[in-house]
């Protein structure tokens, strides 16, 4: 026992001298316990799977930084030129990104205006106006349009709003306006059914409150329901445009595919996505050409954290 | 009087906008049914595509993309369970979480045809895959691991705080409580987000042309050696998707019948992606049910 609380009392360093010493029984008394050890291995293993997925992400930038730059590094190509010129011309050695910019630019915005009011009328019917019972029928519904694959929206604008709009406005039909309508088709079921869950996240103490004081329903949904969900439902605009801004296939098969400045709504003409779809595959990796077109996947990179940025402060923002 | 007026009105002109979008929403969902039901039938379902003739199925091409669900799935559920767990347990409030947080977000806002690029650059080329399988289900790993993790740590968020409690009160270890009681409490939610991204993984399109590839060579159903070049099990082989089965007829026009090649095989991705929610739902109830007893 003397001994035992000699060696407690002296320096820390007889901690370690002790091991060699004492019995058994007090060593697994300190070793650490299956129990600790598997605390450990769980932990590693799930800090690790989370240091891997950041890891990805870190790797994935490096790669679309570094392969995107080489245009204007190895090619010497100018930013200026590639940013501001209206002439894409990969075989004459002309990168002039701007008509696929604006085009991007828009058919997101485009879409994205149309879609609102109708996703916000739709919301407030099924959240304020209709019985419940819709809702519950509606919501599988609008959760399969959701998950239906941009290729399947593509395809139905290839084969009905196409031909449709060529009728309507002559010409082949192809172009931005075709592009709005499937994006538009795309992301009004995903911005509907984030402004229902935003709609139904007001407290229904404000449209009690609201209702106590004799106002109607109209005014209570555009007086104090709609303001107070109002940042959930920019945010649910922002977030179908940055989904529409990215969409590839869909938009690809019903834009015309033409690198030019787009003259009007009808006209055929080609996003960011769309040419690199139709790009890759047709380019010998590392020659300029191809590296034009990893400037313009960067260029989209840039856009997308671009849109995520927005995003964030519309949300931090608005919080009531 | 007058805002009394206005409500009428106002409940008019929603109703209205909203019964025409509706409308038009299903009017569109009946029409992809309507053109495409009438081409599935289960020669359409079991014969192989044909490239230059009509009267081809689509057998390979669904093979494809089921098979590429499992095998994304195979890749992307443990880490993103790992991953969740230590979001939701362990980890601190610091600037290294919020960082990471912030990565996963990024990551699960990229657009497809970005992470599909990123693949092509990565695995195609660095690692050497060609365009296979394999390929394709790591880039699909990528675009599903960020919705798999958020939907994995709601899942664990929502098992109360006090069950974790209790299990350390008895002197279980942090790991054994989260195995042990918080997994098993978030079952239900985080098989319903297993199902829900498989739906999405079952219809991307972007991402897999240059990474699964676009072709689909012919396969031998009753080879079952994965190392086999023909086995139709081998992680290394080209393999077109449904989805980008779709695009691809379209946009290249060799197949006569694309439009019925492509209304049929809309409808399979349909009823498809229908199935895969309807069960999400099922199993969520039957859990529900289970746990309220």
């Amino acid at each position: 026992m003397d001994e035992l609380n000699q060696s407690f009392e002296s320096k820390p360093t007889a901690l370690f001298r002790r091991k060699k010493k004492v019995p058994q029984a007090f060593d697994r008394l300190l070793a650490p316990s299956a129990e600790t050890r598997q605390e450990w291995g769980g932990k590693l293993v799930s800090c690790l799977a989370i240091l891997l997925i950041g890891g990805l992400v870190l790797t994935l930038f490096a790669f679309l930084i570094n392969k995107g730059l080489a245009l204007f590094t190895t090619n010497k190509f100018s930013l200026g030129e590639f940013l501001t010129s209206t002439d894409w011309r990969p075989s004459h050695h002309h990168y002039g990104a701007l008509p696929m910019i604006t085009t991007s630019f828009a058919v997101t915005v485009l879409a994205g205006v149309l879609a609102l009011p109708l996703a916000l009328v739709s919301a407030i019917a099924i959240t304020e106006l209709l019985p419940n019972w819709v809702y519950r029928v509606l919501q599988p519904v609008i959760e399969l349009l959701v998950g239906i694959p941009s290729v399947v929206y593509g395809y139905v604008g290839l084969t009905v709003i196409v031909p449709q709009l060529g009728r309507m406005f002559g010409g082949t039909g192809f172009g931005i306006l075709a592009a709005t309508c499937v994006l538009f088709l795309m992301i009004l079921p995903t911005m509907t059914s984030m402004t229902i869950d935003n709609l139904r996240q007001v407290p229904k103490q404000y449209r009690l409150a609201s209702a106590g004081l004799g106002a109607t329903r109209w005014q209570t949904i555009s007086r104090v329901v709609v303001p107070s969900a109002k940042s959930g439902i920019l945010t649910a605009m922002v977030f179908g445009m940055a989904r529409a801004f990215g969409e590839a296939l869909a938009v690809q098969m019903v834009i015309g595919n033409a690198a030019i400045m787009p003259a009007g709504l009808m006209s055929s003409s080609a996003t960011l996505t769309s040419v690199l779809t139709t790009g890759i595959g047709n380019t010998v990796m590392g020659t300029v050409s191809n590296n034009a077109l990893w400037s313009l996947a960067l260029l989209l990179l840039l856009m997308s954290l671009a849109f995520n940025l927005v995003l964030r402060l519309i949300s931090r923002k608005g919080v009531r | 009087m007058r805002p009394e007026k206005t409500d009428k009105l106002a409940t008019g002109l929603i109703l209205l906008f909203a019964g025409i979008t509706g409308l038009a929403v299903l009017g569109f969902l009946a029409y992809l049914l309507v053109t495409g039901l009438p081409h599935v039938s289960w020669h359409f379902l079991l014969s192989p595509a044909k490239a230059f003739q009509s009267g081809g199925g689509i057998r390979d091409q669904l093979f494809n993309s089921l098979y590429l669900v499992v095998l994304t799935m195979l890749v992307s559920v443990p880490l993103a369970l790992c991953a969740a767990i230590y979001l939701s347990e362990y980890a601190a409030q610091n600037r290294l979480t919020a960082a990471i947080r912030l990565a996963v977000e990024v990551l699960g806002s990229l657009p497809s045809v970005v992470i599909g690029l990123f693949g092509y650059l990565v695995f195609v080329l660095q690692f050497g895959l060609d365009f296979s399988l394999l390929a394709g289900a790591l880039v699909l790993t990528i675009l599903n691991l960020p919705i798999l993790t958020r939907s994995f740590e709601d899942a664990l968020q929502q098992v109360p705080a006090l069950q974790r409690q209790a299990g350390l009160g008895l002197g279980m270890s942090k790991w054994r409580v989260t195995t042990k009681i918080v997994l098993p409490g978030a079952l239900p939610g985080t098989i319903t987000g297993m199902i829900l991204s498989a739906g999405r993984v079952f219809g991307e399109a972007a991402a897999l042309i240059y990474t699964a590839g676009q072709s689909a060579p012919a396969v031998d159903y009753g080879n079952w050696n994965p190392f086999s070049p023909t086995s139709f099990l081998n992680p290394l082989r080209p393999a077109e998707t449904l989805a980008v089965h779709i695009w691809k007829v379209n946009s290249e026009g060799l197949v006569p019948d694309a439009r019925a090649v492509s209304n049929g095989a809309a409808a399979v991705l349909i009823i498809t992606i229908l199935l895969f929610n309807l069960l999400a739902r099922l199993i969520g109830y039957l859990v529900k049910r289970r746990f309220a007893k």
